[in-house]
Parts: C-alpha cells; sequence; structure tokens
C-alpha cells in the first residue's frame, strides 16, 4: 500500500512538471531554430534569432527602458513604502488602521483597472502617454507590497536598538539611516527586488500608457502580430534568463539570511 | 510579530521620540499622496468618465444599461465567470495533491529544490507564457505534431484561439501559484496533529480527510480567491490563447479603448468587472482572514 501511494506519488509529480515545463522547453529548444518557424521539426541549433533579437533596435532599447522603468520606479516604490512603513511602526497616528487600509488597497484590484484609471485621468489632465506614466502605475501596484513587505517585518525588538541610537544622542534622520536601513535591510530589498520582477514583467499598463517608447513585454507583444517567430522564442528566452538570475539572486542574498 | 525573548514592549507609543512632531506625518504622506493622486483619483475620474456619453458628454447611465441590455457584453461576463470557476476548480484539484506529494513524499532536504523547480515558469515573461502555449498547442505544433505521428489522429486537431486553449495558459500559470500556497500551508500544519489522529486510531485517510484537508482549506480558500482575482482581471492569456472567437471581459474593455476610443463604455466595464470581484470578496471574505505575519 505505501509503495503504491510513493509510485504513484512519483508519477503524478513527473506528470505536473511535465506541464509545467513543457511551455518553456519548447520555447527555449525552438528558439535555436536553424529555418524561420518554431515547429517541428527541430532544425538547429543556431543561434541566428538571437543575432536577430540583439540586432533589432526596437526590441534592444526596449530593453534598456523595461530595465531604466523597473529599477526607477522600483527604487520609488520602495522608499515610499519604507518610510510610510517605519512612520506607521514606530508612532501612533490617528486613523492609522484606515490609512494602511488605504496604502495597501491598489493591491486588491486587478492592473487592467488601475491602468484604465490612469489613462482617463492623464487623457483628461493632458499628461501624454509616456514611459514616465507607465513607471507611475509601476509605483501604484508595487508601493503597497513594499510597504506590506516592510512593516510585517518591523518587529519590537529592533525599537529598543533605535532608542538606544537615540539615547546616546543620535538625531532622528541618523537612527533611520544608520540603524534602522541596516536592520531593515533584507525585508527593504526583499520589497525592491519583487518590485523589480514584477514591473519587468508588466504589460497591460504599460501598454496603455506609453506609446512610441514602450517597454519589453508590450514590443513582445507587438511580435506576435507576425505569428509564430523563432524571434520571439529567442526574445522570450532571453527575458526567462533575465528573470532567472533576479530571482536565484534574490533567493541567495535573502533567503539564506533567515532571522533566527 | 513576537518580539524575541526580551520583554514584550508595547508596540507603539513608548517608542515616540518627540511628542507631537510633524516627523511621523512627514514620513507617511508621500506614500499617501502617492496612493490618492495615483490610485484613488484616477478611480474617480473612472467613475466620473463612466456616466458620461462618448458622444458630445452630458451625464448619462446609458454605459451601464448597455452592458445589461447588449447580449453580447453580458455574454463576456459570463464566459468570464465560466472560465474562471473552471480554472479555479481544475488548478486547485492538480495543485493540491502535487503540493501534498512535496510537502510529505519528497525527503526533507530536496523539497526546496523540488519547489523551486515547480515554480521555475512561473517567473517567465507573463506574455511569452501565453505565446509558448501558442507554440505547443498551434495546428502544426508539438502536440499536434504527436498526435497525427502516432497515427491516433489523421488531422490535426483544433487547440490553439480556443477556450480549451485560454484555461490551459491560466490552468498552467495557476498551478504554479497554488502550489506555492497550498505547500507553504501544509508544512505550517504541526505534526502533532497527524500524531494525534493517528494515537486515537485514524488511518492514514482518515487523517487526511478529517484533520490535514479541513486545516489546510483556508488556504485553499486563499489561494482560489488569489486565482479567480487574477484570472478574471486578465487580457493577455485569453487574448493570445483564446484569440477573438468568443471574448471575455478584460477583452471586451480592451476593445473599447482600442478599436473605438470609447473611454466611457471601457470604464463602466471595468467597475462592473470590479464590483463582480468585491461580490466574490465579501462572500468568501470569513474564509479569508489575512493576517499579519
Amino acid at each position: 500500500m505505501r509503495q503504491l501511494v510513493r509510485i504513484a506519488s512519483w508519477l503524478y509529480a513527473l506528470a505536473v512538471y511535465a506541464f509545467i515545463f513543457l511551455p518553456v522547453v519548447v520555447l527555449v529548444l525552438f528558439s535555436l531554430q536553424a529555418t524561420s518557424f518554431p515547429i517541428p521539426p527541430f532544425t538547429g541549433p543556431s543561434l541566428r534569432w538571437y543575432d536577430a533579437v540583439l540586432s533589432d533596435v526596437r526590441l534592444t532599447s526596449a530593453l534598456v527602458n523595461s530595465l531604466l522603468v523597473a529599477f526607477i520606479s522600483s527604487l520609488a516604490a520602495v522608499t515610499l513604502g519604507f518610510l510610510s512603513a517605519w512612520g506607521f511602526a514606530r508612532f501612533v497616528l490617528p486613523g492609522s488602521g484606515l490609512l494602511r487600509g488605504l496604502i495597501t488597497l491598489p493591491l486588491t484590484v486587478s492592473y487592467l483597472i488601475i491602468g484604465m484609471g490612469l489613462l482617463v485621468l492623464f487623457n483628461w489632465a493632458g499628461v501624454p502617454k509616456s514611459l514616465l506614466a507607465a513607471g507611475i502605475g509601476h509605483v501604484v501596484i508595487n508601493l503597497p507590497l513594499c510597504f506590506a513587505i516592510i512593516y510585517s517585518q518591523m518587529g519590537d525588538h529592533q525599537i529598543n536598538i533605535e532608542r538606544a541610537a537615540r539615547d546616546l544622542g543620535a538625531p532622528e534622520w541618523k537612527v533611520l539611516l544608520l540603524i534602522t536601513v541596516p536592520v531593515m535591510a533584507p525585508a527593504i530589498f526583499a520589497g525592491f527586488f519583487l518590485s523589480m520582477t514584477f514591473s519587468w514583467d508588466e504589460f497591460v499598463i504599460s501598454f496603455l500608457l506609453t506609446r512610441f517608447d514602450t517597454t519589453l513585454p508590450v514590443e513582445i507583444w507587438n511580435l506576435l502580430r507576425s505569428g509564430l517567430n523563432p524571434k520571439t522564442n529567442a526574445v522570450g528566452s532571453l527575458v526567462f534568463a533575465v528573470s532567472i538570475v533576479l530571482v536565484v539572486f534574490f533567493e541567495l542574498t535573502l533567503l539564506r539570511r533567515k532571522p533566527a | 510579530m513576537s518580539p524575541s525573548g526580551n520583554t514584550p514592549l508595547p508596540r507603539a507609543g513608548r517608542a515616540l521620540p518627540r511628542a507631537g512632531s510633524a516627523l511621523p506625518w512627514a514620513l507617511v504622506t508621500p506614500a499617501l499622496g502617492w496612493t490618492l493622486l495615483f490610485f484613488v483619483l484616477p478611480f474617480i475620474a473612472m467613475g466620473f468618465s463612466s456616466l458620461t456619453a462618448h458622444e458630445g458628454g452630458g451625464f448619462t447611465a446609458s454605459n451601464y444599461s448597455q452592458f445589461f441590455t447588449n447580449p453580447s457584453y453580458w455574454q463576456a461576463m459570463v464566459n468570464s465567470l465560466q472560465v474562471t470557476a473552471i480554472v479555479t476548480v481544475i488548478s486547485v484539484l492538480l495543485a493540491y495533491p502535487f503540493a501534498w506529494i512535496l510537502a510529505e513524499q519528497v525527503p526533507e532536504r530536496w523539497q526546496r529544490l523540488a519547489l523551486m523547480l515547480a515554480v521555475l515558469p512561473f517567473w517567465t515573461s507573463y506574455v511569452v507564457r501565453s505565446y509558448s502555449w501558442l507554440l505547443v498547442l498551434a495546428q502544426n505544433g508539438v502536440i499536434n505534431r504527436a498526435l497525427t505521428g502516432s497515427g491516433l489522429f489523421a488531422e490535426p486537431v483544433q487547440l490553439a484561439n480556443t477556450r480549451f486553449a485560454t484555461v490551459t495558459g491560466f490552468v498552467h500559470f495557476f498551478v504554479m501559484l497554488l502550489t506555492l500556497t497550498i505547500f507553504a500551508n501544509l508544512k505550517q500544519l504541526s505534526p502533532s496533529y497527524r500524531k494525534a489522529a493517528a494515537d486515537l486510531g485514524a488511518g492514514p485517510v482518515r487523517t487526511f480527510l478529517h484533520v490535514v484537508l479541513p486545516l489546510t482549506l483556508p488556504g485553499i480558500m486563499v489561494g482560489a480567491f488569489l486565482t479567480f482575482v487574477l484570472c478574471i482581471g486578465d487580457y493577455i492569456t485569453p487574448q493570445i490563447l483564446g484569440g477573438n472567437n468568443e471574448l471575455l471581459m478584460p477583452q471586451l474593455v480592451m476593445m473599447q479603448i482600442g478599436r473605438r476610443g470609447d473611454f466611457p463604455l471601457a470604464s463602466a466595464l471595468s467597475i462592473i468587472l470590479m464590483a463582480v470581484v468585491t461580490i466574490a470578496y465579501l462572500a468568501c471574505a470569513r474564509w479569508l482572514k489575512i493576517e499579519r505575519a
């Protein structure tokens, strides 16, 4: 009986792994296709489609745009999130629960609706579509995330360290920069990297709020109009590689240093 | 939030450096201001817009009444709800045994790796992931080649641009998400519950049905709700995999903006979509006590 459960478990797990990896394997395999269609039979390996991606100025500039938007919007989100988390965790503010609820509210609304709202607002206010507009949207979706992560990690034991610093005469800005930020570094990095990966991958807000200069997911979307194309496979595989590097980095820097 | 070891301090208040200073407000105002300016205000703008006429302005409720009178709009909502329900049920049914195997059958030291592998494709770009399924499901794609090549089918089967394709793409994503949440849930269960059940004479099946499953149900509900919310609001997967054969709500919303520039109608449809999610939230609110860690 026990043996049977074990064998069934293995078979089931293998089937689910196969399902999970099937599209990724197909994507990467046919990015190495030598001919013009990413469908069987496999004719590679060849790197010609990677060449095509790297010499496509639209794609490479979209990649730079994506990294810029992700970096700057995540920096803004984590800064705003950290400051507000510190304010709410360390001071008694009237209506604190309600205000915290307000900050985390965007987490419950789909990106499409956040993007739509900003589109309507910017349209009325005469703000042109741009990377800046998309970046503003990315801060909206990532700020609650950063706030929630950092706020949940602000423990009472850290108050003691801050009090010690104050008792020794440190002004408030020094407490913040020299004590709180280093102590909270794991949560701050967690917020920052999660924001980076979400912004890097975000499509619908960028799609609605940018026009000519745009981010990589939108540019890939434009590529899809040409149907199945090994070039799309190649750029998709590259994006996958970047995300994996981010995630592995995230794992190594943060999850290793779990507080005892 | 447990004060580690030392005497617990009151959470705040005593930590106040100088009472009545402007500092706390200076800390929280930027985040609050950002949320008000770029989240609440757009939402109000959208609400206003939804009540104006596309041609010529002026207040009207016609954008909302259109939804109820135009059968194709109504149909999009029905499609969305059906697809979301199917996706949620299939994903939970697939993910639960998988998470259970990872948590119970895989040796402890390999669990972390097994879980990381299981959610690796989760980190591919969303657009790219849907496109990858298109490769797999296309008329002359991998699956159809396998089916016709093995002689099972004489003709390729229409898989892409169907509801089946949309559901497959969604299930792929949500199985990974649910595996993560259910795995975390199973690992949090103290082994003493299972020991107690065994001591009282329950076999493994009874222990699972009467102890493990009920205790992990809240986690499943949270995961299922997350699936519902993310699935019903997603534009990419149905647009790439389902095509335009049958429209879901987000596709309908985007169509109003893209083809016709009809912001008022798009706003009204978005608000209706959000209302449905809110109703779903209220319906399962009692299972969704998401607490601070």
